[in-house]
């Protein structure tokens, strides 16, 4: 038995140096696969972020290019007449009396001085059809702030009608056939002799941001739904910030762990990935039917846009917390710190970074957020701009969904805008988030 | 002068159960102390004796139950929610798990110095005062910065950090951050230093300076060491005990647990035949 044992063990396990040139024979012949896996890899990538990138400078060519016109407006240069017999035919000065005046006839009248051959009553409606329902407010407005104005002619730059807008940046043009679009040729025509005189002009759109939504296209602007937006997202930091913080702070540092607290961590994971839609169900059962506050006002959208956010700042916090070094709490305890004076001198200032940071995304989320506003009636119709968080009120991403939904062909180019405006803040809060953890991150 | 109590030898020659021991001497008494992790028990009816003025060091293998003894002796054990300790630990005869002591009260009198430099990352001033300043210890900025600097001097760190207060303390060298943490610790006014292997992370040099400073601090502070290496417990300790396997082996003088140990463990373990 000994004797083919042996010679059979020597042949299958060679000796040392055999088995060190076979060892390496072995690797040799292996390296041009881990290369070529590693190659294969690094490839994947390479192609992963391509796609990423390309997908995202898609949609940023196409929102800028479909957004870039409502950053400009045209106006009309107009001579208007403010006859006192329309404006004021007793004479009082009365506010009531000079706000109430047909300030429509006059622009209109400014109009077809312009044009005196039109005489034929449809003809005229399609010329009154260039001005936008803002150029009579705009005379208004001028009149009532300065009365003695009545009996003088004046020039105004008054807004044209969103189509006439439009025809001017070329984006309704003549090679659709007459009976498919909003601009005749006639119109087209005295627009065209309007610009040739010198009354047609364009400029940035300052309108757009300072105006809330508007029915006409050219009036409505996003002013309104950002300070909606400002209101909104003060109630929900006001609120999420310390309760999430101080829930994190009890959670991390001072609870037992047993169960309970297990079952609890647990809860606000789940909670975390809660449809926010329920968020806003739950809002308007509790906050609006259960306790009676205001529809649509930020103070209602902030608390449930604040509870949508505290699983976020909750977790983050938890991170942060839990990244301190213990050796520091052990260096504050040895020294005969409390507890309280442990976490609030050492341990919540050294994960503040990782708190803001987190907040800030949690910020970021809510700005963006618009299924559980809808809930709540933040998607009313809201021409004034809020000043305050129990006004009614709209925010930036619900703005967009109406603009989206609206069927003027203007809207088109607002939506966008307000996408960029959106995308605006949220890229200022992300860099935010990212300098102050550059900023105040510390080593150990 | 606090040199004035007669230290050294006598007590520590005396038998360690002996009532005869001169209590005054005592600083830490403790009889019977069972420590467990868990259902793990770390330490075995160790009982004990830190005197006034002494270094006491702690040797041993590791995980002997050397650094969870010194941890029970200003209850940072109590951080470890499944540490549960049982038997008497005494300071100065209030038993340190009683009602009498608060356990903020007992950290501000038992100072402790952990294996890893630890500073805050705050400035060097701001590491220092921070335990006078919670204590209400200063009662006066200019009190606040005799503290610090008697505290720095007395930590031999005053010289080189005097011009750079306002400096991070976490940017000094290893050496010079230890150094630190024992000035944020005797900025206290402890009666007691715990030490647990304080010059582990640290090169020879700066090890040798610690080791003098520990030296000088035996005349004000009591200090209980806990160390790996054989040579410095019997460069800096006047009592040395030698812990095995959650078992207090032996302890007694220093001189006498190096040259004629009773205990065979002990021999085989300063002898370098295991551990």
């Amino acid at each position: 038995m000994t004797d083919p044992a042996m010679t059979e063990t020597t042949s299958t396990y060679p000796t040392s140096q055999n088995r060190a040139k076979r060892a390496s024979d072995a690797v040799k012949s292996g390296l041009r696969r881990r290369y070529a896996a590693e190659a294969r890899f690094k490839a994947y990538g390479i192609g992963a972020i391509a796609l990423a990138l390309s997908v995202v400078g898609i949609l940023f060519a196409t929102i800028i290019t479909n957004g870039l016109p409502a950053f400009t407006e045209t106006t009309l240069k107009l001579e208007v007449e403010l006859n006192e017999s329309v404006i004021d035919p007793k004479g009082t000065r009365e506010p009531a009396t000079l706000a109430r005046a047909n300030y429509r006839k006059i622009v209109f009248d400014a109009l077809s001085a312009e044009f005196p051959d039109v005489t034929n009553r449809g003809e005229k409606r399609e010329l009154r059809a260039i001005l936008s329902r803002g150029a009579s407010f705009q005379v208004q407005h001028l009149v009532v702030n300065d009365p003695s104005l009545i009996g003088q002619k004046i020039t105004v730059e008054v807004p044209v009608s969103s189509d006439f807008d439009l025809y001017e940046k070329g984006v309704i043009n003549k090679s659709v056939a007459e009976a498919d679009r909003r601009v005749s040729d006639k119109q087209m025509e005295w627009h065209d002799t309007l610009k040739t005189r010198g009354a047609i002009s364009t400029s940035f759109n300052t309108t757009f941001f300072t105006n809330a939504d508007s029915r006409e296209p050219e009036l409505a602007g996003i002013w309104g739904a950002a300070a909606g937006s400002f209101f909104t997202m003060i109630v929900t930091l006001l609120l999420s910030f310390p309760i999430g913080v101080a829930a994190a702070v009890y959670l991390e540092e001072f609870a037992p762990k047993n169960r309970i607290t297990q079952v609890i961590e647990v809860n606000i994971n789940n909670l975390a990935a809660v449809p926010s839609i329920v968020y806003g169900l739950l809002g308007l059962a509790v906050f609006i039917n259960f306790f009676g506050l205001p529809r649509s006002a930020p103070l209602v959208g902030g608390m449930v846009l604040a509870l949508m956010t505290l699983p976020t700042i909750i977790i983050a916090s938890r991170a942060a917390l839990k990244a301190v070094p213990p050796s520091i709490r052990e260096a504050a305890l040895g020294l005969g710190a409390s507890k309280m004076q442990v976490v609030s001198h050492h341990v919540l200032p050294l994960a503040m970074p990782g708190i803001l940071t987190g907040t800030i995304i949690g910020m970021a989320q809510a700005l963006g957020e618009t299924a559980p506003l809808l809930m709540i009636g933040m998607v009313a119709f809201i021409v004034d701009i809020p000043g305050g968080i129990t006004d009614p009120a709209t925010v930036l991403p619900v703005q967009v969904y109406l603009w989206a939904d609206s069927p003027e062909r203007a809207f088109v180019a607002r939506t966008s805008a307000a996408i960029m405006v959106l995308l605006g803040f949220l890229i200022v809060m992300n860099a935010l988030a990212v300098l102050l953890r550059k900023k105040f991150e510390r080593r150990w | 002068m606090t040199e004035a109590i007669p230290n050294t030898p006598s007590a520590a020659t005396l038998p360690l159960d002996s009532v005869s021991e001169a209590p005054r001497n005592v600083k830490y008494h403790t009889r019977d102390v069972n420590v467990f992790y868990g259902d793990k028990q770390a330490l075995f009816d160790v009982s004990l004796d830190i005197h006034e003025h002494e270094v006491t060091a702690l040797i041993g293998p590791s995980g002997c139950g050397k650094s969870t003894y010194l941890r029970s002796l200003n209850r940072m054990n109590d951080t470890i929610d499944i540490c549960r300790v049982s038997g008497a630990i005494e300071l100065d005869g209030v038993d340190v798990y009683s009602d009498e002591i608060d356990v903020v009260h007992l950290r501000a009198r038992v100072g402790m110095v952990f294996q890893k430099p630890n500073p805050f990352p705050k400035t060097i001033f701001e590491n220092v005062a921070y335990g006078p300043r919670i204590h209400g210890i200063a009662t006066s900025k200019s009190e606040l910065d005799f503290i610090v600097e008697e505290s720095l001097s007395k930590a031999g760190l005053w010289k080189e950090v005097k011009d750079r207060l306002d400096e991070p303390g976490t940017g000094l060298s290893g050496g010079q951050q230890q150094r630190l943490c024992i000035a944020r610790a005797i900025a206290v006014q402890p009666e007691v230093i715990l030490m647990d292997e304080p010059c582990s992370a640290l090169d020879p040099i700066a090890t040798a300076r610690i080791e003098e400073l520990i030296d000088e601090l035996r005349s004000n502070f009591s200090i209980v060491i806990v160390t790996h290496s054989m040579q410095q417990a019997a460069r800096v300790s006047q009592r040395t005990a030698f812990f095995h396997l959650g078992d207090l082996v032996e302890v007694g003088e220093t001189g006498k647990i190096f040259t004629t140990p009773d205990d065979q463990k002990t021999q085989d373990y300063i002898t370098g035949r295991f551990g």
